[in-house]
């Protein structure tokens, strides 16, 4: 296990390395600089603000120096938001932006599974019909569309929730429904195929023959088995949750990563965009890992130490 | 001898968008308290269905018990609730299924699948179960059970999970063993060896066995009884050797005739023709179609069973009392 961990971070390491040095190609192509849209300033301190960020260094020496920097932790300084460095935006907007991602997953996975079990089991009743309705409804519109509707209808015509900020729990309802519509509904729909088709197995009636009751064999012998493929679209869904608090943080106003991460790319605030990329990136492999490891707890068929079948 | 399992004029019928299929159409069988029955015919005469109907595990929807009653030791099962139900699977009446490979559970240890009826249907401890799972596991001849039973199912091989699944079935003392097809996808070494293990739990247990099977060499091997089946009815039933050494129905002949035998030189011949279609099943008897001997009689009326001894009897036509009986010279004479 402990060799496994080691080659999986080395392998995490060079995906970073690889992801900052295209993001940082990707910003050097892009003409203009941080300061070119300021129109009252002179050359002069043109000239001394880009030496203050190591602009005025060749890109290769400025690809090094972000990369001693980047080695130490240090995300540098921003540009646009003064007297602040990267850190400190993360460190302020991740933990909001963390947990509206973190109560969407939830929510979208536990509701989806209960949703996918029930037209499972009512497989062709009225029920199904319904909920797998509402799914394709899910899947087809855009979460930012879904939260407009629901600020207009929930929040100002009949005044139900809280219209826009993150305070309190009933400020989340909005926001985490919106977000988390369409994850669900794909999770949903994935659940009944794979429970309908595991439901038609062989130990499944083996199951039956023992006479187990029916509670017993959906959740200790079918839905284990109808997981996998939910667990293996997590890790989509999951870099989907994440961009999508961007766009529904910006729409509720809710004081997260999105607006600093937005804003950076059309302000050309380098270092902010290079690091909330790296961050987010790091964040997304960790994440990725964690789902590679819930595969060998939910299937004991699958070793994560060990090459081939044994 | 006292009658374990009686099952009288059963119908079994799925609905399908297509129309209605009558898998089984009027089954009449019995089992005796610590007999083997066999059940034979080829693929789709309704052998498993009936075996399923026994255990209540038929589909519903599409499937349905339309017509007919099952009784297990005086107790008609056709009228028992799904939850009274559950008290006899496992416990009274188990199964084996045919592919050992698929009947087991991936992803729970092979412990927590046979131990899992022992705890459900008879109340007994955590150490107690794990104590009669070792026993079982030792009976049906799998070593070191102690530590197997931490395992998963992809650590054993086909064989030893066959063994596994009859362990599971008769881990709570069943009185009826359902097998169906329980050597298919086994290879023969292993088929003679699970063959053996039946022969031996039974004379342990005295658990009275029905076989569900299209292989005859099984049959031979362990039955004590045989019932034909074709197009969703028993045509013949008898002892092994009625059966087998005086084979009264034409196709019972044809089924004995199409094994391989290494005692003789030829080519094999098979029955000629497929089974009717269930969706709409001839009104006569349902071998017409394909037999070498049919009358003008066999299509138009099902026959009724003939008694040719206390353990054999046949539905045929060629065997009615009123079928005209010739003597085989007088039949060559007049060609």
């Amino acid at each position: 296990m402990l060799r496994y961990l080691l080659k999986r971070s080395l392998i995490a390491l060079v995906t970073l390395w690889i992801i900052v040095t295209i993001t940082f190609l990707l910003m050097i192509t892009v003409p203009g600089s941080p300061f070119s849209d300021e129109r009252s300033s002179n050359e002069t301190i043109q000239a001394n603000l880009e030496a203050h960020y190591n602009l005025d260094e060749p890109y290769h020496v400025q690809y090094l120096i972000y990369m001693k920097n980047i080695a130490m932790l240090d995300l540098g300084p921003s540009i646009k938001q003064p007297n602040q460095t990267v850190n400190d935006l993360l460190g302020r907007g991740f933990p909001i932006s963390f947990e509206l991602g973190m109560v969407t997953i939830i929510v979208a996975v536990i509701s989806g599974i209960v949703f996918g079990i029930i037209s499972a089991l009512r497989h062709n009743g009225i029920i199904d019909y319904l909920s797998m309705g509402f799914a394709v409804l899910g899947i087809s519109i855009p979460n930012f569309i879904l939260a407009t509707l629901f600020i207009q209808k929930l929040a100002v015509d009949w005044a139900m929730f809280p219209v826009a900020t993150w305070s309190s729990p009933a400020h989340m309802v909005l926001p985490v429904a919106a977000l988390a519509t369409g994850p669900m509904a794909i999770i949903a729909r994935l659940t009944r195929s794979t429970m309908l088709e595991v439901l038609t197995q062989d130990y499944i009636k083996m199951a039956k023959a023992k006479g187990l009751s029916p509670w017993k064999i959906t959740f200790k012998h079918a839905l284990r088995n109808a997981l996998m493929p939910v667990v293996t679209i997590m890790g989509t869904l999951l870099a989907g949750i994440l961009t999508g608090t961007f766009v529904i943080e910006q729409i509720f106003a809710i004081p997260g990563m999105g607006k600093y991460f937005v804003e950076s790319i059309n302000q050309r605030d380098y270092p902010v965009i290079m690091g909330t990329t790296v961050f987010y990136s790091a964040f997304l492999i960790f994440m990725l890992f964690l789902v590679d490891i819930v595969y060998g707890i939910i299937d004991p068929r699958i070793k994560l130490h060990k090459k081939g079948g044994e | 001898m006292e009658k374990i399992l009686e099952i009288k004029d059963l119908h079994v019928t799925f609905t399908t968008y297509g129309g209605t299929v009558q898998a089984v159409r009027g089954v009449n069988l019995h089992l005796n308290k610590g007999e083997t029955l066999a059940i034979v015919g080829e693929s789709g005469c309704g052998k498993s269905v009936t075996s399923n109907a026994v255990m209540r595990l038929i589909p519903s929807p599409p499937g349905k018990i339309s017509k007919g009653t099952i009784h297990f030791k005086g107790q008609n099962l056709t009228e028992f609730s799904e939850k009274k139900m559950r008290m006899i699977r496992g416990v009274d009446i188990s199964m084996i299924f045919q592919d050992p490979m698929t009947a087991l559970n991936p992803t729970l240890t092979i412990g927590t699948q046979l131990m899992e009826g022992l705890r459900k249907h008879k109340n007994v401890s955590a150490s107690e179960a794990k104590k009669k799972a070792i026993e079982m596991m030792e009976l049906v001849g799998i070593p070191n059970p102690e530590e197997r039973l931490k395992q998963y199912p992809h650590q054993f091989s086909g064989g030893m999970r066959q063994r596994m699944v009859i362990a599971m079935a008769i881990i709570c003392d069943p009185e009826l063993l359902i097998a169906d097809e329980p050597t298919t996808a086994l290879d023969v070494t292993i088929q003679a060896q699970i063959l053996e293990l039946f022969g031996e739990i039974q004379k342990k247990t005295g658990v009275s066995i029905i076989l569900i099977t299209h292989d005859l060499g099984v049959v031979a091997k362990i039955a004590h009884r045989i019932a034909v089946m074709y197009a969703g009815k028993i045509i013949e039933t008898g002892t092994k050797r009625d059966v087998f050494y005086n084979p009264q129905h034409p196709y019972t002949k044809g089924l004995l005739n199409s094994v391989p035998r290494l005692d003789e030189r030829g080519k094999l011949q098979p029955i000629d023709g497929t089974p009717p279609d269930l969706f709409s099943p001839p009104k006569g008897c349902p071998f017409t179609a394909r037999c070498p001997y049919a009358m003008e009689v066999c299509d138009k009326v099902y026959p009724e069973q003939s008694v040719l001894s206390d353990s054999h009897q046949v539905n045929c036509w060629l065997q009615d009392k009123r079928a005209k009986h010739i003597l085989a010279e007088s039949a060559s004479k007049s060609f």
